[in-house]
């Protein structure tokens, strides 16, 4: 079933086409990566799809529910506030730089949203809590405060705080961009885990092995266009000029 | 009139002092936050309205808006004015004039919180009103405690201009005492009056401060 399609979509900047025409869908338990050089579009592409900016054009459909759709004006309606309520539901985003609430402990950092948005029990939400923080090794600093946390730490906990709302897709904006070597490692490794327990996830990312090892499928993006997609074996073994030109920064 | 006579009469200003500085706190800590609200509006119009209210509270003397408040009945409805009007002119006057001062401290706190934290709060689903009262006002308090703590202060000793309409607060005790008996100690009873509470203010908020520092 495809959990998430995104069609024609149009976003500009000043009139700047940011993202010229994209369209994506995205089934049950697909890993997707996306990558490309800086300012091809991609995490604008990962904002739109979760409605931290508005479209300008293209259709946005969750579960086969339209969240945004094209009007005649050339520019987008989007769905009754009330469901994009439920629509919201549906996914969860892990920012670069964690985002995570400095005056609330880490525990409370994962049980607040189930509770006074999801309106769950404190019990329940404790308990999905606790699981996550021991899956991801958090359980000793369910006490702290994200500034007592390093950087690994701290994406790890934004990682619970998203799971814990059980979304069906998970997105990630370049979940270790904001962290050095060391700190990435640990981050990629629940992203991994995650990927084994087939958690639909887009990951927008510059880590490319780690893009090879966890992706079913890899975008390639840039200039607000996809390049090339394909399986990762395509995607390295088979890549087109432009793609190959971009890997072969990385892979050397 | 000995010493304590007059401690005892300074106490009773003070008893005044401190209702004007309480009810002044009360409404003009939420009336700011509401004109703080209208300063950032998406509404133009009411943008300029609350700039416009903001400058002239700044921009006039205290002692000169709690005289417009205190005679405006008269002065422009013809209304006769009850001398128990005169408490409320102060406390209108102050509240509306420190709420202007208030705004710009919220306005401040408030855009310095960053966009990521809406941002989160957003996705996970939290709706507007949630999300300011439960992500984006606790650091903004936290944030803007050293500023509240400047205009508290000054709120303190502010409280004597309400002499200008007669209201027996401390000050005008003091000065009538002085007056009266030729004496400068009064005065200088008062200020140290003055002095203790703005201790004990200064001490409250840093508790207050202690209290918020658990994360940054």
């Amino acid at each position: 079933m495809k959990l998430l399609e995104i069609n024609h979509l149009k976003k500009e900047f000043d009139g700047l086409g940011v993202i010229k025409d994209i369209s994506l869908s995205v089934e049950q338990g697909e890993v997707i990566s996306i990558i490309g050089p800086s300012g091809s579009g991609k995490s604008t592409l990962l904002r739109c799809a979760t409605m931290l900016e508005n479209m300008d054009g293209g259709e946005l459909i969750y579960h086969g529910e339209k969240a945004a759709w094209e009007n005649e004006k050339g520019g987008c309606t989007y769905a009754p506030k009330n469901d994009l309520k439920r629509i919201r539901k549906y996914f969860g985003l892990v920012f670069q730089n964690f985002n995570l609430f400095p005056h609330y402990s880490v525990l409370k950092n994962i049980i607040d949203a189930p509770m006074s948005v999801d309106k769950i029990s404190k019990k329940e939400a404790m308990e999905r809590a606790e699981k996550l923080l021991a899956q991801l090794g958090l359980t000793d600093k369910k006490d702290a405060y994200p500034y007592q946390l390093s950087g690994g730490q701290q994406q790890r906990v934004s990682i619970a705080r998203a799971l814990a709302l059980q979304p069906e897709i998970l997105f990630f904006d370049e979940p270790t961009s904001a962290l050095d070597p060391e700190l990435t490692g640990e981050v990629l490794k629940v992203i991994k885990e995650l990927a084994k327990e087939h958690m639909t996830m887009i990951i927008v990312t510059h880590e490319m092995q780690f893009a090879r090892e966890v992706s079913d499928r890899i975008i390639f993006m840039e200039d607000g266009v996809i390049q090339q997609q394909g399986t990762p074996e395509e995607i390295f073994t088979a890549p087109n000029e432009r793609v190959k030109a971009f890997i072969g920064k990385f892979v050397g | 009139m000995n010493l304590l006579t007059m401690v005892m009469q300074l106490l009773q200003g003070m008893v005044i002092t401190t209702e004007v500085f309480v009810l002044t706190l009360l409404f003009s800590l939420p009336l700011g936050l509401v004109v703080s609200f209208g300063r950032m509006s998406k509404n133009g119009l009411l943008r300029i309205l609350t700039k416009f209210y903001i400058s002239v509270m700044r921009g006039t003397p205290l002692m000169l808006q709690m005289i417009v408040v205190y005679f405006a009945p008269y002065y422009v409805f013809g209304v006769k004015i009850a001398s128990s009007y005169r408490f409320i002119a102060v406390i209108m006057a102050f509240s509306i004039n420190y709420a202007a001062y208030f705004a710009e401290i919220y306005r401040g706190g408030i855009e310095a919180v960053a966009v990521g934290q809406y941002e989160a709060a957003k996705v996970l689903g939290y709706n507007r009103f949630q999300t300011f009262f439960k992500i984006v006002m606790p650091q903004v308090i936290k944030h803007i405690l050293p500023a509240v703590t400047n205009e508290t202060i000054t709120l303190v000793k502010d409280t004597s201009l309400a002499f200008a309409i007669s209201v027996a607060e401390m000050f005008t005790l003091a000065k009538q005492i002085a007056a009266a008996q030729t004496t400068i100690m009064p005065l200088m009873v008062a200020g140290l009056f003055y002095y203790i509470f703005n201790l004990a203010v200064a001490a409250g908020m840093e508790a207050l401060e202690k209290k918020l520092s658990y994360y940054r």
